[in-house]
């Protein structure tokens, strides 16, 4: 469809042009984000009082992970974020198979990471790490092991809400592949491109907190 | 605020590099023994990193005075949560919390 198209098509009436509907709509995005940073923010305080309660069992929980698959998945996220910036300026520019590109390889990237992040939680479930009944940790040390089970709630918890945040961004961003390729958008109309980007930075930048707060409390040098 | 400025390739490319190189100083800092300075090291690089996605990727430094508004807002009402918190636990006995076990 020609570009002029795009517009006509998506300029809902209620506003006065495309910019102001743009703007709108990365603005409702950061509102969102502002919930969201809420939403994990329970959970980030949560860690800080167990952590100050608990701290050795904390840093007994820490040193199960695995740092070598922690930072290549903080890697992978970074590297998605550079993706994802490249596909929204590609899309900016109106060129369509760029921005394919970009967005499948955010895709291929987020979906790298969430495989990993299972590789890493099936490892958790055989070494008995997930809380509940078959929850065992070896005592050794100044530190409850039912505190242990605390930490490893937590890192579920944030993991997990992260995690499903992945998968709501691969879907999101398979849903922008198709209308890319239906050729919805173009250099004058791209705001969901823009603002789905939005959402996937500020899932990275949760990872980028969860990273060092799970991963490195107390670094074990393992050789 | 001109709505075409936004950041080149060249600037995501350098902010992508200095992301890496910052995940690696974290991994790097770990195993250094600093006492509770590793924590501070560590939520420091992790709030450099934040603040690069946050204004070159999320665009945050070539948004609206409004958009500015709504970011600092959520950083102020979670600092709010954790402040209040922790106002809470560490004046609980004062001198006992947090605990040494």
């Amino acid at each position: 469809m020609p570009d002029s198209e795009t517009v006509s098509n998506n300029l809902k009436h209620h506003f006065a042009n495309l910019e102001q509907q743009t703007a709108t709509s990365k603005f409702g995005m950061w509102l969102f984000l502002a919930t969201e940073v809420m939403f994990f923010g329970g959970m980030f305080v949560s860690y800080l009082v167990y952590r100050l309660s608990y701290y050795n069992a904390w840093v007994a929980g820490s040193q199960t992970m695995e740092i070598t698959l922690g930072a290549t998945n903080t890697a992978v996220l970074i590297c998605s974020s550079l993706t994802m910036v490249m596909a929204v300026h590609f899309a900016k520019l109106g060129k369509r198979k760029l921005t394919a590109i970009f967005l499948i390889a955010t895709l291929v990237l987020g979906m790298t990471f969430l495989g990993i992040k299972g590789v890493e939680y099936y490892k958790h479930w055989v070494h008995h790490e997930v809380p509940g009944p078959n929850f065992h940790f070896e005592h050794e040390g100044n530190f409850d092991p039912r505190h242990v089970s605390i930490f490893f709630t937590l890192y579920f918890a944030m993991t997990g809400m992260h995690a499903l945040h992945m998968v709501i961004g691969v879907g999101l961003l398979s849903w922008l592949l198709i209308l890319n390729a239906l050729e919805r958008f173009s250099a004058e109309y791209n705001s969901p491109v823009e603002i789905v980007g939005l959402y996937w930075h500020f899932v990275d930048v949760i990872w980028i907190y969860l990273f060092p707060l799970l991963y490195l409390i107390s670094h074990r040098h393992t050789g | 605020m001109d709505e075409h400025a936004h950041p080149s390739v060249m600037t995501f490319v350098a902010v992508w590099i200095t992301l890496l190189f910052f995940t690696g100083l974290t991994v790097f800092a770990a195993t250094l023994e600093l006492g509770p300075f590793n924590a501070i090291v560590a939520l420091g690089i992790a709030t450099i990193k934040a603040l690069l996605v946050v204004l070159f990727f999320m665009e945050l430094h070539y948004s609206t005075a409004l958009t500015k508004v709504i970011a600092i807002a959520a950083i102020f009402f979670f600092m709010l949560l954790a402040g209040l918190t922790l106002s809470d636990y560490l004046t609980r006995g004062w001198s006992t919390y947090p605990s040494t076990h």
